[in-house]
């Protein structure tokens, strides 16, 4: 039985509604990071004294998550379906497989560290 | 013959512009990118300091001592010898001499310190020491001579500039455009964007300057009667009338931000300075009104042509107070004070001429002396930082220090 890791780029409006869908399939533990990024929308537009100025890194959040192979996919979908509002800057989902988990409390590793 | 009220108010006056210099570098830091916000705020505040010494020094004596042909004070009051407690009738015959000097010396510290956003992010702190010091004595002084001194030429033609319309924004507009000439385009200028660092401290430092305002507009009554309340009102509702009429331009372009409000309001503002004691309230708010539109469309055309003067001190500032300046000739009258003239919509179109004359001569000495000094300082000092130096950014190359 293997884990893997999904690393979440979200809009940063989303995180509450996130959190709520993936503790709804029972994923508690996560860990958030304010980041920057673009993708195909490239950057947008923001006022300045006077005209407009070309912004090319939007502000995002990135999620990091380790779940069961068994629940990786009710995992992306609650997570996906949460996050999506279907315009363009909803943000990326990457999977990743794992070696190994240790919880730094206990000293366990694998399965009962997740 | 001291009278209490007017000092009072005089001395109030000064410590409010005083606090006019720290809040530019507050208006300017939180327009340039985070790391550069330190030394942005270094540059404003290192001149109150600087031009403080110099100004008691000598600036004070050259630009207000006894005459030298109409273009400057002689050194009779070198060291403030002579600048005592009694007051000069001719300057200001009811506060303290050193009231009034100190007054002075405000706006002696401001008017280099607005020069410093056309060259924001690229200085070498050394050069600009040099290069400003020299300003203010070259160039500031003799034109607070000429405008404001007994026996100033301009003074002596008649051309009127209540605050510093000529003195202060035409001189350090037309400086900032000079100099940002000289020392060239920021690295990447055009290519990436330069992100305002800080909306929130170039907005908390406008409406600092507004609050100072009062007192550089107010102030230069130089009595705390009828004339200071007048000067205080034109000067509000200016600023009011431009920072709302940014907002209206924003807003048919796109969106009203907070940005270009603060930044009208400078810019209505900067404008009034000259007229701020001469004219009616509702002449104020055109004035305003105005200095928007016209500021608003020169940054837009300065952004176009690819011109880096950073913190666009020419387009407020310089085109604010050419603006204000010829206002003056337009909506002055004597009703409002009798120490004025009227100007062309009260019957005297000799005044606007008086008016185009001091603008133009301003104009073209500060922009033409500021260019050669700053040509001759970067020759020997250096104005420009190395390119590695401004890559890092000037709070740690320059100063060793990191911003929040």
């Amino acid at each position: 039985m293997g884990f893997k890791k999904i690393e979440a780029i979200i809009r940063t409006e989303k995180l509450d509604e996130v959190r709520m869908a993936v503790e709804g399939v029972g994923i508690v533990g996560m860990t958030v990071t304010e980041v920057k990024g673009r993708g195909s929308q490239k950057g947008i537009l923001l006022e300045w004294r006077a005209g407009e100025y070309r912004v090319e890194f939007l502000p995002k959040l990135k999620l990091e998550l380790v779940v069961h192979d068994v629940d990786l996919e009710k995992a992306v979908e609650a997570l996906s379906a949460a996050a999506r509002t279907g315009k363009v800057g909803d943000g990326k989902i990457f999977i990743y497989s794992m070696e190994d988990i240790v919880r730094v409390r206990t000293g366990e590793r694998g399965r009962p560290a997740v | 013959m001291i009278n209490s009220g007017d000092t009072a108010w005089v001395l109030i006056s000064t410590a409010l512009v005083i606090l006019m210099t720290p809040a530019l570098g507050f208006f300017y830091a939180g327009l340039v990118r985070k790391k550069n916000v330190l030394s942005t705020i270094m540059l404003s505040v290192a001149l109150l300091a600087l031009i403080s010494l110099q100004w008691a020094f000598f600036g004070y004596s050259l630009a207000f001592g006894a005459d030298r042909g109409g273009l400057i004070g002689g050194l009779n009051w070198l060291g403030l010898n002579g600048v005592g407690q009694a007051p000069n009738a001719a300057y200001a015959p009811t506060i303290p001499h050193l009231a009034f000097m100190v007054f002075q010396l405000a706006f002696a510290v401001i008017t280099p310190a607005l020069i410093t956003g056309a060259f924001v992010e690229r200085i070498n702190f050394s050069g600009f020491l040099v290069f400003t010091f020299l300003w203010a004595t070259f160039i500031y002084d003799p034109l607070a001579h000429w405008v404001w001194g007994v026996g100033g030429w301009l003074r002596t033609l008649g051309a009127l500039d209540f605050a510093g319309g000529a003195v202060v924004h035409i001189s350090a507009g037309l400086a900032a455009l000079a100099v940002a000439l000289v020392i060239g385009k920021r690295k990447d200028y055009g290519k990436i964007p330069m992100e305002p660092s800080n909306i929130p401290f170039t907005v908390l430092g406008a409406f600092l300057l507004w609050f100072g305002w009062f007192g550089f507009n107010g102030g230069s009554a130089l009595s705390s009667g009828g004339l200071a309340a007048s000067a205080l009102v034109a000067t509000n509702l200016a600023g009011a009338a431009a920072a709302i009429t940014w907002m209206v331009i924003s807003w048919i372009h796109k969106r009203p931000n907070l940005l270009g409000l603060a930044t009208g309001g400078i810019a209505g503002l900067a404008a009034v300075t000259p007229a701020s004691g001469f004219i009616s309230p509702l002449s104020a708010m055109a004035i305003g009104m105005v200095a928007a539109i016209f500021c608003y469309y020169m940054i837009i055309f300065r952004v176009r042509v690819g011109l880096d003067e950073s913190l666009d001190v020419f387009a407020c500032h310089g085109i604010g107070g050419l603006w204000g300046v010829l206002a003056v000739g337009l909506f002055a009258e004597k009703a409002v004070n009798a120490a004025g003239a009227d100007g062309l919509f009260f019957g005297n179109p000799g005044q606007l001429g008086a008016q185009l004359i001091m603008a133009a001569s301003v104009a073209l000495f500060s922009f033409i002396a500021t260019y050669i000094l700053a040509k001759v300082v970067d020759a020997i000092f250096v104005l420009r930082v190395k390119k590695n130096e401004e890559e890092i950014g000037l709070d740690i190359s320059q100063h060793g220090e990191t911003v929040y």
